[in-house]
C-alpha cells in the first residue's frame, strides 16, 4: 500500500526526491522530500538546481536550498560525489532517466558517510588531499627553470601512467572501502586555526591513507624523476594507516568513476613495500 | 622582505603556476579559491597545449609563426609583444610540464606526440589523452602541495574573494574574502594581489564553463576601479553537447584527429547517419574552406554551423539545432588512445557511443578573450622585459591579472590549445616581476595601520548582513540568472544585431534592478550557498553591460564579434578587371575599418554604467592583414593587398621622415 501511494506521487511529469539533510556538523540528520518537474536530459545536478530555485518541500513548506558541492558538471573535477539511490557516484553523470528506470518512485540522495558532513550533501574531504601529501604525490624537480625536456618515455609507460593520473580525488573509493572509517574532529574552545589544523592532520595521518593515495604513490614511483623519492613513498605506505590496513575488499575499483585500476596499484604497492622492507632489513 | 606576502586569487593553471614560481623565489603566498584548487575549471580543457617543436621546425615552423598564427587568428586585436613573448616561451613551458610528470601522449620512439589544432597548418599541439587541462592542472596542484607541505604556500579553499582593498593612494594592499563554510568575512593584507579567476561564462546561463566561472572576482575588481578590456569578445566554441544544466565541451581535438562535420543534404533526413551515402552528405566546412577544412578557426566554424542550422535549415533534428561531428571512420583503438576521455563524456551524458555513431553537436559560449586590462613592458626587440613589475599589472598598482581573466593574449578570437599556454605562461612569467615589486616597496601591508583592513572588512560585513535581513517574497536569484542567460545568449553570441543588443541592454538593466531586490531562501550563517550565489549574480551585471555596450558600439566584424550588417563582402565580379576593381575597393574599406576599429575597447565602471574608451593596439611586429579564410576572391584581394604594402614600403624608404614615424 505504502509502495502504491508513493508511486502515485511520482507521476509522469513530476518525480520525487528524498534527501538526507543535516544543518551543520554534529547535528542530527533528517529526511526531506521534494517534488521536481520532469524535463528531458536531466541529471542530479539539474534536479538540485530546480530544488534550490523552488526552496519548497513536497508539503509546501519553505526551506533553505539544499547545499551541495559541484563544479565542472562533466565528471572531471571530482566535486559532486554523493550517495545516489544507495550508490556513491558523481551527481553530474547520474542521469534522471536511468535513475527513474531503476526506481520509478523516487530518487534518494545522501551525503557520503566516510567524510564529516559540513551541511546537507556537502562533506569535508580535506583528509583526501592530506593523503596526497602523506605519500609525497609530486615529482621532486630541482627547479622551474628552463632545463630542457624531461626524460624520454615509451608509449607503454605513458599508457600505464595516464589512467592513474586521471584520479580526481572524488572520494568514491574511500566511501566504498570497509577499512576507511570516518574521522571527525571539532575545533575546541580557544583552539587556534593552526592548532586545529595540525591536530586534524595528525589524526588523518594515523587513519587509513586510502586507495587513491596508494595509487598516486605508484604513479609517482613509476615516473623517471619521481622514482628518486620512491623509498620515502613506500615508507609512508608502510607506516600506521598504510597499505597493511587494506582488507582487499576490492570495492574501490568497483565504484571508481574513472575506472582506475586501483587494485592493480594496491597489488603493486604491496609487492614494492615487501621488497622495500626486506631491502631495509638487509641494509641495516 | 620577511613579512611580505602575495595573495593569489584563483587556483587554476594561472594561479597555481604563479603560486609555485613565487614559492620558488622564496616569497610567501596565500592561495585562495572558491573550490579545492584541484577542482578548478582548467580540468575541463581537453585538447592540448601549443608550442613550436622539433618536428614542426623541420617543416618550416618557428616561434614567430606560432606568434603570427595567434595574432592572425585573433584578428590583430592583441598587443603583439605579450603574444610574441608567450610564443617564444611555449616550448619551455611544455618542457617544464613534461619534467613535472604530465602524462603527455608519446610517439613510438618516446617523444611527445603532437596533434593539429584549428587556425594553424602545423602539428603543434602536445596532449595528454583528451584530458590535457586536467593533467596539466594536476602537475601544478602537486607542486603547490609540495610547497604547502614546506610551509611556503597557505591555501584558503572554499573562500570567496569579495574585493581588493585600496589605500588612500588607490594602491592595492590586500583583499577581503569570505569563508564559504563558516561565512566569516576577513581582511587579508597582501603586498600584491594576483587575480587568476578565469572567465565569466555563467553570465550566459549555460556555457561550457564550470559553476565557479561567474566572473564575480573580476567584476569586483572592475567595480573597484580596474579597467576591463575587450568585453565584447566572447568565444563561442563550435562543438558542444547540449544539456539541461551545462553545455559540455566536445574538444576541437575531435576534429584535429580527423573528425568531420556534416549534415544530410536533405533537410532532417530521417535515415540513420550511417545509412546516408557519401554523396548525400554535406561536409560544409571542407567544401567552403578547402585549405583548413574542419580546422578553420573557432569563430568561423561556429558561424558556419550556426548558418547551416539557422539560415539553411539543415539541422540534423527538427526540434533542436545540431550537426554531426563524425569520428566513425577512425579505428576504435586509435580513438580510445587519443580521445578516450572526451568520447566517454559523450557516451556517459548522451548514452550513445560516438565511436559507432556520429555525435550531435552545436556551438556554446566557451571562453572570454576580454578581461581585466593589464599592462606590459616592451623590450626593444618587441618582447616583454623579464622581471618587470609592469607585466600583467592592472591600472590599480599592486593588483595583477593573469590567465583567462586578463584581456591580453587572444585578441578577437582565441586559437585552440593556446589558453592553457597563456595561463601557465602568465603565471610563471609574472612571478619574477612580483619579486621585484615586493623588493621595491618600502613597508609590508601586514605592518600597516589595521584600520584600513578593518573598515573594509566591516563594509563587506554590513553588505552581507543587509542581504540576509531582506524581507521574504522578493525576487528569486536563480530565476533572474536564467533570464539573464537567455538574453545574453540571444543578443551577444554568434550573430549580433544592434537593435537586438539595444533591447537586450534595456532588459539586462531591468534584470539588474530586480536582482538588487532579491530575497534569500536561506538566511542562515552557515555554508549559505544561496547568499553567495546572489552576490555573484548581482556582480554579473556590470560585466554583462560592458559586453553589450562594447558589442553595440563596435560596428564592424572582428574575430568572434560578428555583425552581418558590417561584414566584408566576397568578390562577385566574374571578369578579371571587375575583380581587380572590387579587390581595390575591398582593401580601401579594410584599411578604413582598421583605422577606426583596430583598437582595444577599454571600459571603466562609473558606479552604474560602463564607460568606454578606445586604445591603440601595438601592431608593430606583424602588420595587420586581411583575414580571408574561405572568402570568395581571397587570392585577388591578397594580391592587391601585397602590391599596396610593397608600394607603401617603397614610398616610406624614399621618404626617411615617414619611415621614422613608422618605426617609433
Amino acid at each position: 500500500m505504502a509502495e502504491e501511494a508513493r508511486e502515485g506521487r511520482s507521476s509522469k511529469d513530476h518525480f520525487e526526491v528524498r534527501i538526507l539533510r543535516q544543518n551543520g556538523p554534529g547535528q542530527s540528520s533528517y529526511w526531506e522530500r521534494h517534488r521536481v518537474k520532469y524535463e528531458h536530459d536531466m541529471n542530479v545536478i539539474s534536479v538540485l538546481q530546480r530544488i534550490a530555485a523552488q526552496a519548497e518541500t513536497v508539503d509546501g513548506k519553505s526551506v533553505a536550498p539544499v547545499c551541495w558541492d559541484c563544479n565542472c558538471l562533466e565528471e572531471v573535477c571530482g566535486a559532486c560525489s554523493m550517495n545516489i539511490n544507495g550508490r556513491v557516484r558523481q551527481a553530474c553523470s547520474a542521469l534522471v532517466d536511468r535513475l527513474l528506470e531503476d526506481n520509478p518512485s523516487e530518487i534518494e540522495l545522501q551525503p557520503m558517510t566516510k567524510f564529516p558532513v559540513i551541511r546537507d550533501l556537502m562533506v569535508d574531504r580535506s583528509r583526501m588531499f592530506r593523503g596526497l601529501t602523506r605519500v609525497k604525490g609530486w615529482v621532486p624537480v630541482d627547479s622551474y627553470e628552463n632545463m630542457g625536456p624531461g626524460p624520454r618515455q615509451t608509449r607503454a609507460t605513458q599508457e600505464v601512467a595516464y589512467p592513474l593520473s586521471e584520479c580526481m580525488s572524488c572520494g568514491c573509493c574511500q566511501e566504498a572501502c570497509p577499512q576507511y572509517t570516518k574521522i571527525e574532529l571539532t575545533r575546541q574552545e580557544g583552539e587556534s586555526e593552526e592548532d586545529f589544523s595540525a591536530r586534524k592532520n595528525e589524526a588523518f595521518d594515523r587513519g587509513f591513507v586510502g586507495a587513491h593515495a596508494i595509487s598516486q604513490a605508484m604513479l609517482f614511483n613509476s615516473n623517471p624523476t619521481g622514482k628518486n623519492a620512491a623509498g620515502e613513498r613506500l615508507d609512508a605506505l608502510m607506516a600506521e594507516g598504510g597499505i597493511q590496513v587494506c582488507g582487499n575488499a576490492q570495492n574501490c575499483v568497483e565504484v571508481c568513476p574513472k575506472n582506475i585500476p586501483l587494485t592493480t596499484s594496491i597489488a603493486r604497492a604491496g609487492r614494492a613495500t615487501t621488497l622495500h622492507a626486506l631491502k631495509k632489513w638487509f641494509d641495516e | 622582505m620577511g613579512k611580505k606576502r602575495v595573495m593569489v586569487v584563483g587556483g587554476g593553471l594561472a594561479g597555481l603556476a604563479a603560486a609555485m614560481k613565487l614559492a620558488e623565489l622564496d616569497i610567501d603566498v596565500d592561495l585562495m579559491s572558491l573550490t579545492p584548487v584541484k577542482r578548478s575549471h582548467s580540468v575541463c580543457a581537453q585538447g592540448g597545449i601549443n608550442a613550436c617543436n622539433e618536428q614542426t621546425r623541420q617543416l618550416g615552423d618557428s616561434e614567430w609563426k606560432h606568434f603570427d598564427d595567434t595574432v592572425y587568428g585573433g584578428d590583430f586585436l592583441q598587443h603583439q609583444p605579450p603574444v610574441k613573448e608567450m610564443a617564444d616561451w611555449a616550448p619551455r613551458v611544455i618542457d617544464l610540464m613534461d619534467r613535472l610528470g604530465v602524462t603527455f601522449n608519446r610517439t613510438h620512439e618516446g617523444f611527445l606526440d603532437r596533434r593539429r589544432f584549428g587556425g594553424t597548418l602545423y602539428k603543434r599541439t602536445a596532449f595528454a589523452g583528451a584530458t590535457t587541462g586536467q593533467q596539466l592542472l594536476y602537475a601544478l596542484d602537486e607542486q603547490v602541495r609540495r610547497w604547502e607541505a614546506a610551509g611556503r604556500i597557505k591555501k584558503y579553499e572554499f573562500w570567496d574573494f569579495l574585493g581588493p582593498i585600496l589605500d588612500d593612494q588607490g594602491e592595492c594592499r590586500g583583499c577581503v574574502a569570505q569563508d564559504l563554510v563558516s561565512m566569516e568575512i576577513r581582511s587579508f593584507p597582501a603586498d600584491a594581489v594576483v587575480v587568476a579567476t578565469g572567465g565569466c561564462g555563467l553570465i550566459y546561463g549555460r556555457s561550457t564553463m564550470s559553476m565557479v566561472c561567474t566572473g564575480s572576482a573580476v567584476s569586483r575588481c572592475f567595480q573597484a576601479g580596474a579597467k576591463y578590456g575587450n568585453p565584447e569578445f566572447v568565444q563561442v566554441h563550435p562543438t558542444a553537447i547540449p544539456g539541461a544544466d551545462k553545455l559540455r565541451l566536445m574538444s576541437e581535438s575531435a576534429r584535429g584527429e580527423g573528425g568531420r562535420v556534416w549534415v544530410p543534404r536533405t533537410p532532417h533526413d530521417s535515415r540513420a547517419p550511417g545509412d546516408i551515402p557519401e554523396n548525400e552528405r554535406y561536409y560544409f566546412l571542407e567544401e567552403r574552406y578547402p585549405e583548413y577544412g574542419n580546422l578553420v578557426p573557432r569563430d568561423i566554424a561556429t558561424r558556419e554551423i550556426f548558418d547551416i542550422c539557422v539560415n539553411e535549415g539543415l539541422s540534423v533534428e527538427t526540434d533542436k539545432q545540431c550537426v554531426y561531428l563524425d569520428l566513425t571512420h577512425i579505428p576504435v583503438a586509435e580513438l580510445n588512445r587519443k580521445l578516450g576521455g572526451i568520447l566517454e563524456i559523450y557516451e556517459k551524458f548522451q548514452g550513445v557511443d560516438p565511436r559507432l555513431n556520429p555525435m550531435k553537436i552545436f556551438p556554446a559560449v566557451h571562453y572570454t578573450m576580454g578581461g581585466l586590462w593589464a599592462d606590459y613592458q616592451r623590450t626593444a626587440e618587441g618582447g616583454l622585459e623579464p622581471g618587470s613589475p609592469r607585466n600583467q599589472v592592472t591600472n590599480i598598482p599592486n593588483l595583477y591579472a593573469i590567465g583567462e581573466c586578463d584581456y591580453q593574449y587572444h585578441g578577437g578570437n582565441r586559437l585552440g590549445a593556446n589558453s592553457l599556454l597563456s595561463c601557465i605562461f602568465t603565471g610563471l612569467f609574472t612571478a619574477p616581476g612580483l619579486q621585484n615589486l615586493l623588493e621595491s616597496q618600502s613597508g609590508a601591508a601586514a605592518e600597516m595601520d589595521a584600520s584600513l583592513f578593518e573598515s573594509e572588512r566591516k563594509r563587506h560585513q554590513d553588505q552581507h548582513d543587509q542581504l540576509l535581513r531582506r524581507d521574504r517574497g522578493g525576487e528569486n536569484p536563480y530565476l533572474i540568472h536564467q533570464e539573464l542567460g537567455d538574453v545574453m545568449t540571444k543578443a551577444a553570441t554568434v550573430v549580433r544585431r544592434n537593435e537586438q543588443i539595444q533591447e537586450a541592454y534595456q532588459t539586462v538593466s531591468d534584470l539588474e534592478a530586480r536582482a538588487a531586490k532579491c530575497s534569500l531562501s536561506d538566511t542562515g550563517n552557515w555554508t549559505n550557498q544561496n547568499v553567495v550565489f546572489t552576490k555573484a549574480l548581482q556582480d554579473m551585471f556590470p560585466i554583462a553591460k560592458a559586453i553589450l555596450k562594447g558589442a553595440l558600439q563596435r560596428d564592424e566584424c572582428r574575430g568572434a564579434h560578428y555583425k552581418p550588417e558590417f561584414a566584408m563582402p566576397s568578390l562577385e565580379s566574374t571578369d578579371a578587371a571587375g575583380r581587380q576593381a572590387e579587390a581595390e575597393a575591398w582593401c580601401d574599406r579594410f584599411e578604413a575599418n582598421n583605422e577606426k576599429w583596430l583598437k582595444s575597447t577599454v571600459v571603466r565602471w562609473d558606479g552604474s554604467e560602463p564607460d568606454i574608451q578606445y586604445e591603440d593596439v601595438d601592431t608593430s611586429l606583424i602588420e595587420p592583414r586581411p583575414r580571408l579564410y574561405g572568402l570568395v576572391g581571397a587570392e585577388v584581394i591578397m594580391e592587391v593587398w601585397k602590391a599596396r604594402r610593397a608600394k607603401q614600403k617603397a614610398e616610406k624608404q624614399a621618404d626617411p621622415n615617414a619611415a621614422a614615424t613608422v618605426g617609433s
